[in-house]
């Protein structure tokens, strides 16, 4: 059924169609007449953010928590310009979100008009696919097909771009229907090379499951099939950054996250391994290392639902284009019919092997009675929060590492962080969303000050909309992964990689009517956390830690998985190398 | 030797160590992709080539099917086998993108190209130009007393010999279409 209406309710009147709640956007002149709209109607509630930015991180935090496709409205121009680091990241982590931006009046585009910016131009190589909607009569199918296309396949952002005559003007509006469009992404996989990996699974003497953000996109479903999976072969799991909470963390099969900084069972595991099953990873450089030497004597199949991600990077034995959940659901229907088969004597061997790799501890540190360490910080507000309906953001950094390592995920859609692009300012907005989608949940950004203070200004959105984010600041006054790279690799120049000059973080969240707590005695930090997760309203903690702490384990760049770096001790011939290098 | 003993110049220092390690032959591939006929199609198209770093090494591009708003995009590029694959894949995720064809490996096709050759000459060079153009079946489609254009169509390798013989005789001018190519039989 078509209906009059001028191109402004029409985009309000998709979005209720497609079952939008909530919307992040920052308005302006070529955006009135939809913000004229979003004023008029209370089905939407629309979240001002303080920068474009702050709106895309903000609507990236709501997807991943919450499983549906984040919102975006924000005027043309410099509206547009500051949504771009926002898509990119969305793009590199496949999150579905849709970005609306005013245009200039079509008969205006390319005139250099005030605040105009070739906007589908700028954001054609960082959206899955954008839009430049000229005829208010197209609008609504446009939007529509924009939702199918953000949700559809390898999830990602999109983009539609509308001048402000096509807002105003009167068109016909289309409800939604299912998309007939040629954009029909496949998601089974072929039953031929399913049969051949469950048959690769019933022999395998050392398997590994190398999971990724693909479980998490395709759906709780999935989370669950890899479960089922994983507890009845009884094989190894470990996971990329990106899919952490796919499997929990108390699991007995969970070797923990693997890559650049992941542990080294999962890392060593990796390497020695003789089946490697990624489902829903990409073989991303923080995770191979030095591609010559990765996992050099196993069998590798990749599951993944974007066929150009297979054989990029990694050549794969066995590959299998589909949605993760489908194709478990196929694995674990031939593998049942097959008899349940594994190799259950020499899998049972491989964890003997795996239980010494364990015994390494690669995670252990010593926490003196002076300074916080960082890592201390984060096993101490997992012990206190572990318990509560909880989900984390993280900025980029030393601390998000810290944060994979130390906190326990053990469902998906609990985290929150910027794996691909590593955005510095993702965490603060994200964590925003993702309170909009669970507004009693506790919901933690862990941060670096350098990091928080990229996109600190959404405070003043936390406080308007009560969203009681907690900001878990790692205080060490530096860029403490700059920092740890110029001490391995750039002869201890430690150039720009400190700040002067720091916030009194306390004043400043005051400043905001937020609550501030400072802590740098490990005595006070239990009831420092608690006070954090009493207060009803947003916290901003400064947490003063070590300042010259490393984040290991590390496999530094160029090196192979069974080359990490497990501790101080490990860099000190290096640097000692180094140092007659310089004499 | 640095910090972590790493060969100077490696790509170590860099956060990035992507350089394949499949087999290293260049191979030419012409790809048949048809495409959404809407603006900026051909932007997306070029772009994923430019800002992936891979080879372009003619494109041509027109509106082939009215009715279905579809265009035809041939593509000559160059790359190892591992490439050239992922060339495919990241072409067919494009949204505009119906159909990726690579026409070098889906069986015998055709290729053909147009080219315009300005010659400037006198005397015997003038004859001789004539006389070659002839041989090679093109055209004058404009004649002046001191120029000829040509008109040749064929496969690029026939377009350059032409092109090679031209040369001394006085070419100033060229312009080629690049390759349109299609799958023989059905």
């Amino acid at each position: 059924m078509t209906r009059q209406m001028t191109g402004a309710k029409m985009v309000v009147q998709a979005l209720i169609d497609q079952g939008v709640d909530t919307v992040f956007g920052y308005p302006g002149g070529a955006v009135l007449p939809i913000y004229d709209e979003v004023f008029q109607q209370n089905s939407i509630k629309h979240i001002l953010v303080r920068h474009e930015q702050g709106a895309v991180h903000a609507a990236e935090g709501y997807a991943r928590a919450t499983g549906k496709p984040g919102v975006c409205l924000v005027t043309s121009g410099p509206g547009a310009t500051n949504a771009v680091t926002g898509l990119t990241d969305a793009l590199l982590d496949s999150i579905p979100i849709i970005v609306l931006t005013g245009q200039v009046p079509t008969f205006m585009i390319g005139s250099d008009a005030f605040q105009e910016a070739d906007t589908v131009g700028i954001t054609r190589p960082c959206t899955k696919h954008n839009w430049l909607v000229k005829e208010t009569d197209k609008l609504s199918d446009v939007i529509h097909e924009a939702f199918h296309v953000a949700t559809s396949g390898r999830p990602g952002p999109v983009l539609i771009d509308i001048p402000k005559d096509v807002q105003f003007a009167t068109g016909g509006y289309n409800a939604p229907k299912p998309s007939t469009s040629h954009y029909q992404p496949q998601v089974k996989g072929d039953m031929e090379a399913i049969t051949e990996l469950v048959a690769a699974l019933e022999t395998a003497k050392r398997p590994v499951f190398y999971t990724g953000g693909g479980v998490i996109n395709s759906g709780p479903e999935a989370s669950q099939l890899l479960r089922e999976l994983v507890s009845s072969t009884g094989f190894p799991i470990t996971s990329t950054l990106m899919g952490l909470g796919c499997y929990p963390a108390s699991g007995k099969h969970w070797l923990g996250m693997l890559g650049m900084h992941g542990l080294y069972e999962a890392n060593m595991a990796m390497h020695g391994c003789d089946l490697m099953i990624n489902i829903g990873a990409r073989f991303d450089d923080r995770i191979t290392g030095r591609i010559d030497a990765f996992s050099p004597k196993s069998k590798k199949a990749h599951i993944d639902i974007d066929p150009s991600s297979i054989n990029k990077v990694i050549k794969a034995d066995i590959p299998i284009v589909g949605d993760v959940g489908h194709v478990l659901e196929d694995i674990l229907k031939v593998w049942k019919s097959r008899g349940r088969k594994t190799n259950s004597e020499a899998v049972a061997k491989w964890w003997g092997q795996i239980e010494e790799w364990r015994k390494v501890d690669c995670l252990k540190f010593t926490q003196g009675p002076k300074t916080i360490k960082p890592q201390h910080a984060l096993a101490r507000l997992e012990a206190l929060t572990k318990d509560h309906d909880r989900y984390i953001c993280t900025e980029v950094g030393q601390h998000q590492m810290w944060a994979a390592q130390y906190l326990n995920f053990e469902d998906p859609n609990r985290w929150m962080t910027s794996g691909g692009l590593g955005t510095m300012g993702y965490g603060f907005p994200a964590s925003i969303g993702v309170q909009m989608g669970h507004p009693e949940a506790l919901v933690i950004n862990v941060a670096g000050e350098a990091s928080w203070l990229m996109n600190m200004q959404e405070l003043g959105t936390a406080m308007q909309f009560n969203l009681p984010v907690k900001q878990f600041i790692l205080n060490n006054e530096r860029l403490g992964m700059v920092r740890q790279w110029q001490e391995l690799l750039h002869g201890e120049r430690y150039s720009h990689s400190w700040s002067e000059s720091l916030p009194d973080f306390v004043k400043l969240a005051e400043a905001f009517g937020a609550k501030g707590i400072l802590c740098s005695d490990p005595a006070d930090l239990d009831d420092a956390i608690m006070e954090m997760i009493n207060h009803d309203g947003p916290v901003l903690f400064d947490c003063l830690v070590e300042k010259h702490e490393n984040c290991f384990p590390m496999i530094p760049s160029g090196k192979a998985h069974n080359e990490m770096l497990l501790g101080e001790a490990d860099t000190q011939g290096v640097i000692d190398a180094k140092g007659s290098v310089l004499v | 030797m640095s910090a972590l003993k790493l060969k100077k110049g490696s790509t170590s220092h860099s956060a990035y160590n992507l350089r394949p390690t499949f087999s290293d032959v260049i191979e030419k591939h012409t790809l048949a992709v048809l495409v959404e006929n809407e603006p900026g199609v051909l932007a997306r198209v070029i772009g994923l080539f430019a800002g992936r770093g891979y080879n372009i090494e003619s494109l041509t591009v027109a509106e082939v099917d009215h009715q279905g708003h579809l265009s035809r995009i041939t593509i000559v590029t160059t790359g190892t086998p591992q490439v050239i694959e992922q060339i495919k894949a990241q072409l067919g995720r494009i949204v505009s993108v119906h159909e990726v064809h690579d026409l070098t490996v889906e069986g015998p096709s055709v290729e053909r190209e147009l080219a315009m050759f300005k010659v400037a000459g006198q005397g015997d060079k003038r004859v001789e130009a004539l006389r070659l153009a002839d041989i090679f079946r093109a055209n004058v489609v404009d004649s002046t007393l001191e120029t000829f254009i040509f008109e040749i169509t064929g496969a690029p390798e026939k377009i350059d010999a032409f092109a090679d013989l031209m040369r001394p005789l006085g070419l100033t001018e060229v312009a080629r279409t690049g390759v349109a190519a299609l799958s023989r039989g059905d």
